[in-house]
């Protein structure tokens, strides 16, 4: 049973004139690793907001097509009862962020879904030891770091247990530090939960190495559907993608004439072809 | 020219300074990049070059005037400062009244408002969105936007704070150009950021800022490959220098930083591994 399942699924804004989504039929088995990505208006947010049901609970327009989450059919589910299912983390941590502790807010979302209060404890403090922030638990969110602050808000998010995290542009607010940490932080949940992750993001050059695969979605439709190795390529150059940056120099060296095989995504694969050839 | 001369800032009821003793000139037609970790006070110094924050010790000059002596709104005639959020800038109900707005303040008449506006919506590709609200818009949009909003009465310095974030990669190669453009014009370009990879495509000047001291001010392929200074900032190699780095090559590989520099200074060395072994690898 897959974790996402989409079937020819369309969506049109009230009062637009085409469709954002056309069409997109995807399906993400559980434990994967995905990256959403995409130029601005493509369709990927629209996309993500079908998961928990903002669409058409709180943005109007016309659904087509069928999509499950955990086996589950959106259609007629509120936000509510999706994110029992399906977890979300936005762009900047300040916006999921309200309650005067760090404890309180990640026992904001698991407190409203009505299970016995000690059961709730325990899951908040395991949220916390997960996501490295259970010496925070009396801080308030204004006193941490951007990289704690959304630390704490996947934290909420994870005590909820979700089979499904979708995390939108979740570093964007953060230094190069904290962010490679963070994606860290979300790597290490895939791995050791098996928890199905979809991360919306432009900025490839930091997540490419946890995937296990690429979507690009483009004009509403999805465009590429592969391994990172194999959608970085010509044609997401074309759309638009920013790829890594080694990923665009091995393509650069290609264009030179070098017979080079291999498509690194991360410093490390470049570092290692290019050490082959300089040594032998 | 934005000159920031031994400068302290703290807020009110703050136990501690924000700035410290901060020195620097920015001339007409720079391009610099102010980065440093969250909470180094990159936003707090932008603030002070259009009067929004005044120093408690030091002053802050533009163009030899110093900002006590002004109120925010003649700043801002010469000093344009693009928020990093745009809905803390953001009120009008159309794109084109957001825009229309301070020209009308600053007294320029209807058809030079018009056209102006127009103008700018062409060059930021907003122009599709004239009478839309700007609440309706993307992020990414709303940022143009805001920008939009500024450059509109044409300030002779501009100031953005994170430029970059939620735009995709293709908006930020516009935003490059667009402010290769400006520079071109005699603008001067101050961007805070902490994206090193649109710092390595683009080279301006680093002023990095740590804990309210500016740590370092130099090239950015100097800065960008300084682990040392790095660190202390929060910030990370670019990709590309990442990989210089830990290639067996000594020599100038150093001050490499983006793919097309990379690109010339291995294409010589890979021709003459592959010439001396006859294949790739």
């Amino acid at each position: 049973m897959p974790a996402i399942s989409a079937r020819n699924l369309s969506f049109t804004y009230v009062g637009a004139n085409t469709p954002s989504m056309e069409n997109v039929s995807l399906s993400i088995e559980k434990g994967e690793f995905v990256i959403l990505t995409g130029p601005s208006g493509c369709g990927k947010t629209t996309f993500c907001r079908c998961l928990n049901g903002l669409i058409p609970n709180f943005y109007s327009g016309e659904v087509r097509g069928d999509l499950l989450v955990d086996d589950v059919n959106v259609n007629g589910k509120s936000t509510a009862e999706l994110s029992k299912h399906i977890g979300f983390v936005f762009q900047n941590p300040e916006n999921q962020l309200f309650s005067l502790s760090v404890e309180r807010d990640v026992a904001f979302g698991v407190e409203n879904l009505g299970i016995p209060q000690e059961e709730a404890l325990e899951r908040v403090k395991w949220a916390m030891k997960s996501t490295g922030i259970e010496n925070l638990r009396e801080k308030a969110p204004y006193e941490l770091s951007g990289g704690q602050q959304q630390r704490a808000a996947i934290a909420g998010v994870l005590a909820m247990k979700p089979s499904i995290i979708v995390l939108d542009e979740p570093t964007s607010f953060l230094d190069p530090r904290s962010a490679e940490d963070i994606v860290g932080v979300i790597a290490k949940l895939n791995q050791e939960l098996q928890l199905t992750t979809l991360l919306v993001e432009h900025r490839l050059d930091i997540v490419s190495r946890y995937a296990n695969r690429v979507i690009v979605m483009d004009k509403g439709k999805v465009a590429l559907d592969g391994s990172p190795q194999a959608v970085y390529g010509d044609q997401a150059r074309l759309i638009g993608i920013g790829l890594p940056k080694v990923t665009t120099l091995f393509h650069l060296l290609r264009r030179d004439g070098f017979p080079i095989a291999t498509n690194p995504i991360t410093v490390e694969q470049a570092s290692s072809e290019l050490r082959k050839v300089l040594h032998q | 020219m934005i000159s920031v001369n031994n400068t302290s800032f703290r807020y009110i009821g703050a136990s501690s300074d924000v700035l410290t003793n901060v020195n620097l000139q920015i001339k007409d037609g720079e391009f610099v990049a102010i980065m440093g970790e969250n909470g180094s006070g990159k936003t707090t110094l932008v603030k002070m070059f259009n009067g929004l924050l005044k120093p408690r010790v030091g002053s802050v000059m533009i163009d030899g005037t110093d900002t006590r002596e002004k109120s925010v709104a003649q700043l801002s005639r010469d000093v344009g400062l693009i928020f990093q959020n745009p809905d803390h800038q953001l009120f009008a109900e159309t794109v084109s009244e957001e825009l229309s707005f301070s020209l009308r303040n600053f007294g320029f008449n209807e058809e030079v408002v018009k056209r102006r506006v127009t103008n700018i919506l062409t060059a930021l590709d907003l122009e599709k969105y004239v009478d839309s609200s700007p609440f309706v818009l993307s992020g990414g949009e709303r940022k143009r936007v805001a920008l939009a909003a500024i450059l509109v009465w044409d300030p002779k310095h501009i100031i953005m704070d994170e430029p970059t974030i939620g735009q995709d990669y293709l908006q930020k190669d516009r935003l490059r150009n667009f402010i290769v453009q400006l520079i071109s014009q005699g603008k001067t370009i101050v961007i805070v950021t902490h994206d090193v990879e649109f710092v390595a495509e683009c080279k301006p000047r680093v002023v990095l800022l740590s804990k309210g001291t500016v740590i370092a001010d130099d090239a950015a392929t100097k800065i960008l490959t300084n682990d040392e200074l790095l660190a202390q900032a929060s910030l990370v190699r670019p990709q590309i220098a990442e990989l210089m780095h830990q290639l067996p090559i000594s020599g100038k590989t150093l001050d490499i930083i983006d793919a097309y520099a990379a690109r010339e200074f291995l294409v010589p060395k890979l021709r003459e591994a592959v010439q001396t072994s006859g294949h790739w690898r």
